[in-house]
């Protein structure tokens, strides 16, 4: 079936440069090719129907009529070498010890903007530093519990990290969707290729919200706490709390009392111990954050901080993930590991340094500019791709507001077989990796592979026309 | 149980049923229209307000259309958006509330309820209903049976089941309140009704086939169908699904089992008026219901449900409903749109 691909340069998961079939890939080709198209597409087609039936469903902002669509999955697996997993794991860890240090350290004594290694001013001037937090001891000093890292491959397959996600991180559940549907649809593939199984991330999520429960609690009543039914996350909040065997729970349905947070039951109130919650910091508590926030529960913030609730991921881990914080990442795990980082960062400017500065104004149309604090896709100009009014906005928007811009070289992201229309074309990728720090650094062997569907798009955002795979990781190197 | 996850379920399973009953209402006014002839637009109104009110809309309906024709009345019913209480519009509000209550239900039930949803609001069930509305009825009906099936063989029977007991009764029993008040209007408003014409027995026969009741009614009666009769069995009836002394008597076990009181005592006011009316169907006699004139019974009871209802949503319910402007609350649950990173 895949006899007809060919890539579009750039670096192909699949294929080498002279086109040979890699040596993880070769196991996956030849039992594809036992599938006939016409098979092969009903089987799509009743992945799809699936999807749709279960209500694996994302929700499209402002579009009140059919709001909810199925995030688009292709059939074709990307496939991950045991080794190069190996190697992607000890990145990860590093970084996110190196990130939670950091957050303990900046919340704590900030040597590190003492030594003058990260210029007080950056860390001090972020948007989501929450300073009301600094001297405050979160349980079991952890920061980001749960962390998805963007990692994208350049044109000769280096791995890089794009960006770190340390607030909410959200996407894990299609992982665990996408590796059922893969199951259901080609159960002989499993059988004899060995790819690492995924099932177990609930258990340990929910291990994980165990071990920073308040001291001296036995038995933990943990709950997640979601925006509400109309959150384009939504499905994912009541996958996992289903899948963890916890309540869901909405800002209204707990309420704060002599610095304890209870649930209101049909029986009456009671208490709370962990909540794993998928509200931003700015929506948790209105009597501390943004006052007309109807999402969060007045007072959480007091019980948290009087150690009568736990919190994952912990407030103010904002600033890590923060873009112009980014460029820092590698100074930090030098600072507290005395370590280079094992995958590297994408080379970044900071538009607030002078001479950077000067370098991004002058080289616009050839850089990728984005805004410190957007996501999805949003407050990004792609210059190579961009008009003319387009550069000339983003050069006002940095010129008035430096702090808020970084900008970085466009990565030629790398490039799998997807299926379009019937047919087999190259298509860019990255990987999202989900971490759980808890008792231990746990990262499920897999990882959210999203897919820009427009041909030579390199945005892999959902709510810009991005879809998804399943993500092997083998047992061995072929 | 948290209050809001017992409102959902509580609704979830009052919508189901509601859609259920209206397109057994509507599907036996479209086959009764069938045996009649010559109808000039005064008697096909005659015939088709009463279904309306019967739903308890009338005056939506009336804002909406002006005539209560054959054609308006099924659109109302049926696909209409701006009626709450369309069979389209309470499909999706089950299915709404069964999405805010995800976590609680099981695969199957979803599935299921999210196929109906999938399908009514798909150009499909447009075409089935104009090709054959009776295919399109048998869809609902049967996907509401399901439905309730998938219910009692997967979940769980704890306190949510429970709640989903209690909605689906006191919407049973509410809705054959008002399908046995359809043709009051042929009616004496006092007293026992004398013997009844041919149309009459069609327009009876409609009734108990609007409340599945055809064939446990002959079972009992023989084929001879009266006002009498048909009320005895839908209101009294001790063994019948449908029959308002059995939804009852399900409600009354439903809110006990809930609060773990037992019969003859009471927590709250929705545990106190069921328990009452439970009673007083308990020991009344059909002739009594003529006496006071069954229009006036049924309108009667129904707000002693709407009482129940009212009660239970105190007694449980209200707790997670504070005063909060739910145009704030969408916009910021929207506002946090965490996947799109």
């Amino acid at each position: 079936m895949l006899r007809h691909y060919k890539p579009n340069g750039g670096f192909d998961e699949m294929l080498d440069k002279s086109g040979a079939t890699r040596a993880h890939y070769q196991k996956f080709r030849g039992l594809l090719e036992e599938i006939s198209p016409d098979d092969f597409s009903q089987r799509r087609r009743s992945v799809d129907l699936s999807f749709l039936r279960q209500g694996i469903t994302f929700n499209v902002y402002g579009d009140k009529k059919g709001a909810e669509k199925i995030f688009p999955f292709d059939l074709i697996p990307r496939i991950i070498p045991a080794g190069e997993w190996a190697f992607l794991e000890r990145g990860l860890t590093q970084r996110i010890t190196a990130l939670n240090l950091f957050l303990h350290d900046i919340y704590h004594d900030q040597k590190i903007l003492k030594d003058g290694v990260i210029p007080p001013y950056y860390v001090l001037s972020g948007k989501h530093f929450r300073r009301e937090f600094v001297n405050f001891k979160v349980p079991q000093d952890i920061y980001i519990h749960v962390c998805g890292t963007d990692l994208i491959r350049g044109g000769d397959g280096e791995w890089m990290v794009l960006e770190d996600n340390g607030r909410c991180p959200s996407g894990v559940s299609y992982l665990l969707e996408n590796r059922r549907a893969m199951k259901r649809s080609f159960p002989r593939m499993f059988e004899s290729i060995g790819i690492q199984p995924v099932e177990h991330y609930p258990q340990e999520l929910l291990k994980m919200l165990r071990h920073i429960a308040p001291g001296g609690v036995a038995d933990p009543a943990i709950v997640l706490l979601t925006p509400g039914a109309h959150n384009s996350a939504y499905f994912e909040h009541t996958y996992l709390a289903r899948q963890m065997g916890i309540d869901i729970v909405e800002g209204r349905d707990l309420m704060v009392k002599d610095d304890c947070v209870f649930m209101r039951t049909t029986k009456g109130p009671r208490q709370v111990h962990v909540i794993y919650r998928r509200i931003d910091d700015d929506f948790l508590d209105p009597t501390v954050f943004r006052r007309d926030s109807v999402l969060g529960v007045p007072g959480i913030i007091r019980a948290f901080r009087q150690g009568n609730v736990s919190l994952a991921n912990s407030i103010g881990t904002g600033i890590a993930d923060d873009k112009v914080m980014y460029y820092f990442v590698p100074r930090i795990i030098k600072y507290y590991l005395g370590q280079d980082p094992i995958i590297p960062n994408v080379p970044t400017y900071l538009a607030s340094e002078e001479s950077d500065r000067k370098y991004i104004l002058e080289n616009l149309e050839q850089l990728v500019v984005k805004a410190a604090n957007e996501s999805g896709g949003y407050g990004m100009l792609m210059g190579p791709k961009a008009t003319r009014e387009e550069v000339a906005k983003f050069r006002g928007l940095i010129a008035a507001d430096p702090r808020n811009y970084i900008a970085q070289p466009m990565i030629m992201l790398s490039q799998h077989p997807t299926e379009v229309a019937g047919e087999f074309e190259g298509r860019h990728i990255d990987l999202r990796p989900y971490i759980i720090y808890g008792d231990k650094i746990t990262i499920v062997p897999s990882g959210l592979t999203r897919v820009a569907l427009r041909k030579g798009s390199l945005v892999v955002n959902s709510s810009q026309g991005g879809g998804s795979k399943d993500t092997w990781v083998l047992y061995g190197d072929e | 149980m948290l209050s809001r996850v017992a409102n959902s379920l509580y609704w979830m399973s009052r919508y189901i049923e509601r859609a259920e009953n209206t397109a057994r209402l509507v599907e036996t006014s479209l086959q009764l229209l069938l045996d009649m002839r010559n109808l000039d637009e005064e008697h096909v109104a005659k015939q088709w307000l009463p279904i309306v009110q019967a739903a308890g809309d009338e005056e939506a309906f009336s804002k909406l259309h002006p005539k209560a024709t054959g054609a308006a009345v099924t659109e109302f019913l049926v696909f209409q958006p701006e009626n709450p209480n369309s069979i389209v519009q309470c499909v999706n509000e089950a299915r709404e509330n069964a999405r805010m209550v995800r976590d609680q239900i099981t695969i199957e039930l979803w599935e299921e309820l999210n196929r109906l949803y999938l399908f009514v609001n798909s150009p499909e069930a447009r075409q089935v209903w104009k090709q054959s509305p009776s295919d399109f009825f048998s869809e609902i009906k049967s996907a509401s049976m399901h439905l309730t099936g998938i219910a009692y063989a997967t979940l769980l029977q704890n306190e949510g089941w429970w709640f989903t007991q209690a909605g689906r009764f006191l919407e049973r029993a509410d809705k054959t309140s008002r399908i046995l008040d359809v043709r009051h209007q042929t009616l004496p408003p006092r007293g026992l009704p004398g013997p009844i014409n041919q149309t009459g027995v069609l327009e009876w026969s409609a009734i108990l086939r609007a409340c599945s009741a055809w064939d446990a009614y002959k079972s009992l009666n023989g084929a001879d169908v009266h006002p009498v009769p048909v009320t005895k069995f839908l209101v009294l009836n001790e063994d019948f699904p449908r029959s308002i002394r059995f939804c009852t008597t399900q409600l009354n076990t439903a809110l006990r089992r809930i609060s773990g009181v037992p019969d003859g005592r009471f927590v709250n006011d929705a545990e106190r008026h069921a328990g009452r009316l439970l009673a007083e169907l308990q020991f009344s006699t059909v002739e009594e219901i003529f006496e006071r004139g069954l229009h006036d019974y049924m309108d009667d009871l129904q707000i002693k449900f709407n009482r129940i209802g009212g009660a239970l949503f105190d007694a449980y319910f209200f707790l997670s409903f504070a005063a909060q402007g739910e145009t704030d609350f969408v916009q910021q649950e929207e506002q946090q749109q965490q996947y799109a990173k």
